[in-house]
């Protein structure tokens, strides 16, 4: 477990419900440190996605705690949270491209929103593309793409940004083994580089193909065990 | 990867981003997608709010116009059956009238300018018609407001030489007329009031409306780390141009309808209606119209579109 000053995500306490119902996350309690590799696994049902919205800041937690790169975003202004959102790259179970936008655009759109001028998106886009393997189709639309293209294309728009907390849900659900493993690599690169990578799966083996990950267990709402290090994670 | 930033377009993306200049969201929504009634209904709003504003500012100049030129205006009526007696009375009158000293214009008015009057009503040949005895009139025009204190004075003034004689304020001829004028100009301007409200109900609906339709894309680019305010220009940006060809269009119809009732009341021949001109600053006012109606349209949208952000995400 780190100190609460280095980590660069502390939930403590956390729960979330949605309108009147019962908690779908009840007393989350970890943190993340920079620069580790996570795992995120549970049931089907058990809450992963819910936390992994908490984690990249599409959702408010109904009480508890979150802070993030040292800020507590619980009382953060919503106007403010933008800025906290740009440095999260976030891979979506179900990739959520823009389906009007090609392939090159939906990569470029994290630079687009951050403001960068069209000149400074072109060769960081076409780069990240030729690392996933799609220079080729740069200028294809999402409908045409097959799903591991389209993963491939959702994970070089969350990392273009090179965000310092990279969040996948399910990042290889749709892809063979192969690209799997070749998917790993790359997060694993960009963990090289110093991005905090949480990667929600439920995929065993992936696990077994890290050294040392870092691994929480969800069930029912609640952070089992901490089964994957012993050197952090749940509390 | 390559998408290290040189700290110059850093500083230049934080700048961007603090002053809500970072414009780099043109095309995350198509057109088609956000396009929707504006500028048919703003181009219907400004062409009735041009006519609308045109018929209150003209029919402002006329009130003011009329209330000018009957201010201080009194009419003097020496009815008289015996034609003798009346010209004796009229001349004493006027010569009474004449050494007022708050008389400040006086003028008999000409049996053929009265002949001119009537002859509408009374046919062409009533004049020889000696049998059909007409009142002597006398218009006079006295110094500061007509009262009816002063009206009784100058009736009592003129009693012991011409008994004969009746004074009235023309203001309380035209009193009614000009009362009605006042109601239509009131109803013009609420008229523009109720047309701006419409104007802005349907930006509202037209923007929720495309909100609505490009939900997963706005959801996806709010992930990404868009802020309220460049999701707004979207929003705001689609409906202030598809206002401004409205408002284009609408101007060009309201200006043409101005222009072919100004022909249609000129040809009346009217001394009142001909001084219901258009000024240089009524015309600069009917002008900003479009200009007022895009910025509505801009402002709700963008309203509508944050309010929105905040209940949808």
């Amino acid at each position: 477990m780190s100190a609460a000053g280095r980590a660069v995500v502390r939930f403590d306490n956390v729960g979330l419900r949605y309108g009147t119902d019962r908690e779908v996350l009840s007393d989350i309690s970890f943190t993340l440190d920079p620069g580790r590799f996570y795992f995120l696994t549970g049931a089907s049902g058990a809450g992963k996605t819910s936390l992994l919205r908490l984690l990249y800041l599409a959702q408010r937690p109904s009480r508890g705690i979150i802070e993030m790169f040292g800020q507590d975003l619980i009382t953060t202004p919503r106007e403010k949270l933008p800025s906290y959102r740009r440095r999260i790259g976030v891979v979506f179970q179900d990739f959520r491209l823009v389906t009007h936008l090609s392939a090159f655009d939906n990569v470029a759109l994290p630079l687009r929103l951050s403001g960068l001028p069209e000149r400074d998106i072109a060769r960081p886009v076409a780069d990240i593309l030729d690392w996933v393997g799609l220079s080729h189709r740069a200028e294809a639309s999402p409908a045409s793409l097959s799903g591991g293209e389209q993963q491939r294309v959702a994970i070089a728009r969350a990392v273009i940004g090179r965000p310092e907390i990279l969040v996948a849900d399910e990042p290889t659900g749709n892809v063979d083994p192969d690209m799997a493993l070749k998917l790993l690599r790359l997060f694993e690169a960009l963990n090289r580089l110093g991005t905090t990578v949480v990667v929600a799966t439920h995929d065993v083996h992936l696990l077994d193909r890290l050294p040392d990950p870092q691994r929480f267990v969800l069930e029912r709402g609640r952070l089992a065990q901490d089964g994957g290090s012993h050197r952090g994670g749940g509390r | 990867m390559s998408a290290r930033r040189s700290p110059l377009s850093s500083v230049r993306i934080r700048l961007a981003n603090m002053v809500g200049r970072s414009d780099n969201t043109h095309g995350l929504i198509p057109r088609a997608r956000l396009i929707g009634p504006i500028p048919s209904v703003i181009a219907v709003m400004i062409a009735l709010s041009v006519m609308a504003a045109a018929a209150a500012l003209a029919l402002s100049n006329l009130a003011g116009n009329a209330q000018a030129e009957i201010a201080g205006g009194v009419t003097v009526q020496v009815v008289e059956a015996d034609r003798t007696e009346r010209e004796r009375q009229t001349a004493l009158a006027l010569d009474l009238l004449r050494s007022l000293p708050d008389v400040v214009q006086l003028r008999r008015v000409p049996d053929a300018e009265l002949h001119d009057l009537l002859e509408p009503w009374l046919g062409d040949n009533f004049a020889a018609d000696s049998t059909i005895p007409m009142p002597s009139l006398i218009d006079i025009r006295l110094a500061g407001e007509v009262t009816p204190a002063r009206l009784d004075e100058l009736q009592a003034t003129l009693e012991p030489v011409a008994p004969a004689a009746r004074v009235d304020a023309q203001s309380a001829w035209l009193g009614p007329v000009l009362r009605a004028v006042d109601s239509l100009r009131w109803l013009a301007l609420g008229l523009i009031v109720l047309i701006g409200a419409i104007s802005i109900a349907a930006v509202w609906l037209a923007a929720r409306s495309a909100m609505a339709a490009n939900r997963t894309t706005i959801e996806i680019i709010y992930m990404l780390g868009a802020s309220d305010d460049q999701i707004a220009r979207i929003f705001q940006r689609s409906a202030a141009r598809d206002a401004a060809l409205g408002a284009a269009i609408g101007f060009l119809i309201g200006l043409a309808a101005i222009a072919v009732l100004a022909r249609r009341f000129g040809a009346l021949g009217s001394g009142m209606v001909d001084s219901a001109w258009l000024l240089t600053g009524d015309w600069l006012a009917i002008g900003a119209i479009p200009f007022i109606g895009v910025a509505l349209a801009f402002l709700t949208a963008r309203v509508t579109v944050l309010n929105a952000l905040r209940r949808m995400l």
